[in-house]
């Protein structure tokens, strides 16, 4: 008996962070499992097993048309979002200048900004310049919340760049551009993937800022919200346990392929 | 000469893109805040007055969703940081060599669609589900409580959604401890939790800083979790400008309400960082 | 100008150079002639304005007066690519996302060379690490990345190589090691060589010249038995190993010496070894130098009467002493254990004495402390 209570005090930790994990799984297996529900009259309760919803995600109406808006925006909001982010993010992480500690509040103000605020105040800019919500409208609105998330990634590994390897190019008949070119970006590179990373799913996940200023264009989200009511239809939980596998095996092959390159 | 305008050419975009669609807002949203119906115009049309009785009247007549957005994002940042700092200090100190992959396994959850999750949050908790029934047949609960449409569910669900932005920053910080410094602590007399609260809290503060920034700014602002997990009266301050922007077409308060939140929530968050004494966030 | 500058040759000249950061003056007034081919080592304390100079002439900081020229061509404001001067950094800074091939083929394949395999793989051979060629800088020992970073620098065959405290995170032993082997590489490709250290004996053991910097300014510069030999100021005595000064005047000439009153006992000092201005100087001895003895036994050349063994510490090859003198000082004294004598014990009375040539005499409005506060084995050049 003390034995166990022993064990169970030096695992107490681990134990916890099981019970943490299987938390923070739960609705995402519920998710899962019930995108195999067969679901034609209700997916609010188990109706009996069935892959119909696999074989044909787009079964249910609009959700795919949604599901492409939130792709094409969340492709354009990354894009545009990295440049930006990373220009800024190299001239903070990079250079003294007048006005730096400015610019670090500019950035640093969005990310204190609730999206509802944000998403509320660009809708009003919108409407005063007589501009319809809609599809450029929710990029603009998704790069403007993306964009400090990119700077602050970008800039923390600018930040543990060592500058004596840029020095050392520079030595090496490097001129500026080259330097730039062989060693910094290449050395920068994985935190810029990761900040693109973070801003797709920041933007493909967004529901508030997007409610706003998307007019009656529909996204993933806006689709599952209208449809949380009535219960959404399986095929969203088969869209988001796809993206979910997906997003899952991105991240793992990256850490295998990082770790493969330190090794050979 | 290029070196001085190098950072500047750099920072061109990124700026005017910020001022244009980040400041200019802001103003065009302070501006509306002032504004009255013009008299016999249609729904929707403003003028400028300078009402800034809009604030007073916005903030008596929604004080109660004003509580309790900020009473439900601090109880669900508490309830976040309580959670995620043991599984920050377990991955951290306890990880080894399944360090990454269980922050992969923090992360994960968010690549699901949060409304989704939040959705099956309200049907695992719901009538339908597999929670209610066991709870009440054990009498943990009576037969007329309900789990949904409640501030508990609702707080619930927000310290769900927001669990991943609190975990990573303190995993951070915590990560960055010299195990050592903790055995030093042991071995100059102070027992397990004294090293805790003298060792171990103090050197993550910037991480517990940093997570309850993330947790509570989005957490005030939301009207999701409560939209979705909530009733009536647990309406937050989130869906009343919701509302008044989409349903009331009352431009004015809504943007009195939103201004009334930010300015709020920066006050708040200027005088805790001071307290907390972390100087650099971004 | 950058194909002048790249194809220059010749010795370093180092002319007036200053170099300021708002008030502080790291470098000051700096001139210098570097010959061409020798090995020469800037050696100072931290913060004495040696890595500075190093990044002067790299052409990694902008200098704020003062030309740098290489042979007859200047190359003060020209960029570190357009230099023949390669630099093996502190830690190496070899590129982490490249192969040892490619960090070595680095600096050739931006001069558009052609043969680069080859030449890559001589330099590989010269660092007698060709095996590693396909790994990645992580995956190598602290002394293998040292090598690599040398053989990165020297493939590109420059006029110029610097070394910014190339060894400074080796232990002991390969050090020790590494010091005989990168004055055999000197030797092998004859290439400048200007190594910046604050370990005066990784100095003395590699280089043909030293120049001693303090403050920004070189204090003595000469061959390591030179500086050792005859230090110029108390500062280069006291940090080039170890001296005992002592307080004096000039009393009068004999000759080409000159008579010292150390607190009433009479010592000579050659002239070409007193750098004094006037008649109030120190006179300095190194501590091997001394001869301790006891009061019976009979010594010649220059004698200190009444010291009293304060301390003995017995390190093998040595014993060293301290000796309190009557005046009040205490002189260090280092005996080889080699000629049988018993050793002193703690107590006992002695005299002192040692052969006259082996005197330096320095300024007398010196601080003789001066050198002796650092501690070389500390923060490895952080400027």
């Amino acid at each position: 008996m003390r034995k166990v209570s022993r064990w169970f005090q030096r695992n107490l930790i681990r134990i916890y962070a099981v019970v943490a994990f299987t938390y923070l799984f739960i609705p995402v297996a519920y998710t899962f499992a019930f995108s195999f529900n067969d679901s034609r009259k209700s997916n609010l309760v188990w109706q009996g097993f069935t892959l119909e919803n696999w074989q044909n995600p787009c079964g249910a109406p609009e959700i795919c048309t949604a599901l492409g808006n939130s792709i094409k925006i969340g492709f354009l909001a990354t894009l545009f979002s990295t440049i930006l982010g990373t220009m800024i993010a190299f001239a903070i992480g990079r250079y003294h200048f007048k006005g730096r500690s400015t610019t670090n509040l500019l950035i640093f103000l969005p990310m204190a900004t609730p999206e509802i605020v944000l998403g509320a105040s660009l809708l009003s800019l919108f409407l005063v310049f007589q501009i319809n919500p809609g599809f450029w409208p929710t990029v603009i609105a998704h790069v403007l919340f993306c964009v400090s998330f990119v700077v602050v990634t970008v800039k923390a590994r600018i930040a543990s760049l060592d500058p004596r390897l840029e020095q050392a190019a520079m030595d090496l008949y490097a001129n500026e551009r080259e330097t730039f070119r062989r060693v910094t970006l290449p050395l920068v590179a994985p935190g810029i993937a990761a900040a693109a990373l973070l801003a797709f799913s920041l933007s493909f996940d967004d529901f508030i800022i997007t409610n706003f200023n998307s007019g009656t264009m529909t996204t993933f989200p806006k689709f599952v919200y209208t449809s949380a009511a009535r219960g959404i239809p399986a095929q969203a939980n088969v869209i988001g346990s796809a993206m979910f596998f997906l997003a899952l095996a991105i991240v793992i092959i990256g850490q295998v392929v990082s770790r493969k390159r330190k090794v050979s | 000469m290029t070196k001085i305008r190098t950072p500047y050419l750099l920072l061109l975009p990124g700026m005017v893109f910020l001022l244009t669609f980040f400041i200019l807002p802001l103003i065009n949203l302070a501006q509306t805040s002032t504004q009255t119906p013009v008299g016999g115009g249609d729904t929707g049309q403003y003028e400028q007055t300078l009402r800034f009785q809009n604030y007073f009247d916005a903030f008596i007549e929604n004080r109660e969703q004003f509580g309790r957005s900020f009473l439900y994002a601090t109880s669900a940042t508490v309830l976040a940081l309580l959670i995620a700092y043991p599984l920050a200090y377990a991955i951290a100190f306890k990880g080894g060599k399944y360090k990454n992959f269980m922050l992969v396994l923090v992360i994960a959850p968010f690549f699901t669609s949060f409304l989704l999750r939040t959705v099956a949050w309200k049907q695992i908790l719901g009538e339908e589900g597999f929670v209610v029934q066991p709870l009440r047949t054990l009498g943990i609960i009576s037969e007329s409580t309900t789990l949904t449409s409640s501030a508990f569910a609702v707080v619930a669900g927000m310290t769900y959604n927001f669990l991943p932005f609190m975990t990573l920053p303190l995993y951070a910080s915590i990560d960055r401890i010299d195990p050592r410094t903790l055995e030093a602590s042991g071995d100059l007399y102070a027992n397990g939790f004294t090293t805790f609260r003298k060792v171990t809290l103090p050197l993550s503060m910037p991480g517990v800083v940093a997570g309850t920034l993330l947790t509570f700014i989005p957490a005030a602002g939301d009207y999701v979790n409560a939209a979705i997990l909530g009733s009536p009266t647990t309406k937050m301050l989130g869906n009343v400008i919701e509302s008044r922007y989409f349903r009331i077409v009352d431009y004015p308060t809504a943007a009195a309400l939103s201004f009334t939140l930010m300015i709020s929530i920066l006050i708040l968050v200027t005088f805790y960082v001071r307290k907390a004494g972390t100087e650099e966030l971004v | 100008m950058s194909d002048v500058a790249s194809s220059a040759r010749g010795d370093l000249i180092l002319s007036h150079l200053t170099k300021s950061y708002g008030d502080f003056t790291a470098v000051n007034d700096l001139s210098l002639t570097i010959p061409k081919g020798s090995f020469f080592a800037l050696l100072g304390p931290s913060g004495c304005g040696k890595t500075t100079t190093l990044r002067m002439i790299a052409g990694l900081e902008e200098p704020t007066q003062g030309t740098i020229s290489l042979g007859t061509t200047e190359i003060t404001h020209t960029k570190p690519y357009q230099r023949p001067i390669n630099t093996v950094f502190q830690n190496y800074a070899l590129f982490p996302h490249l192969t040892i091939f490619e960090n070595i083929a680095f600096g050739l394949r931006r001069r558009g060379i052609k043969d680069v395999d080859e030449a890559v793989n001589k330099a590989l051979n010269l660092v007698e690490l060709p095996h590693l060629a396909q790994r990645k800088p992580t995956q190598l020992s602290g002394g293998q990345q040292q090598r690599i970073a040398l053989a990165r620098a020297i493939v590109n065959r420059p006029a110029l190589l610097l070394l910014d405290e190339p060894l400074g995170a080796l232990d002991l032993k390969l050090r020790r090691q590494m010091q005989i082997e990168l004055k055999w590489i000197q030797k092998e490709v004859g290439i400048t060589f200007v190594h910046v250290t604050h370990d005066q004996e990784e100095a003395m053991t590699m280089a043909d010249t030293i120049a001693v910097m303090n403050e920004g300014q070189i204090e003595q510069m000469g061959s390591p038995a030179d500086l050792y030999d005859n230090p110029e100021t108390a500062f280069v005595a006291n940090f080039l190993g170890q001296s005992n000064l002592i307080k004096g005047t000039v009393s009068s000439n004999d000759g080409d010496n000159q008579i010292v009153d150390l607190f009433g006992q009479k010592i000579s000092l050659r002239k070409d070894r007193s750098h004094g201005v006037d008649s109030s100087i120190y006179a300095g001895i190194r501590p091997e130098k001394f001869r301790i003895s006891r009061l019976e036994t009979a010594t010649s050349g220059n004698i200190l009467t009444g010291g009293k063994v304060e301390d003995v510490s017995y390190i093998g090859v040595s014993t060293q002493y301290q000796v309190l003198m009557p005046w009040g000082q205490e002189l260090m004294v280092f005996e080889q254990n080699d000629d049988g004598v018993a050793p002193f014990s703690v107590g006992e009375s002695v005299n002192i004495s040692w052969e006259p040539s082996f005197t330096f005499g320095l300024r007398g409005d010196e601080d003789a402390e001066a050198g002796t506060e650092v501690n070389p084995d500390e923060d490895p050049g952080e400027e």
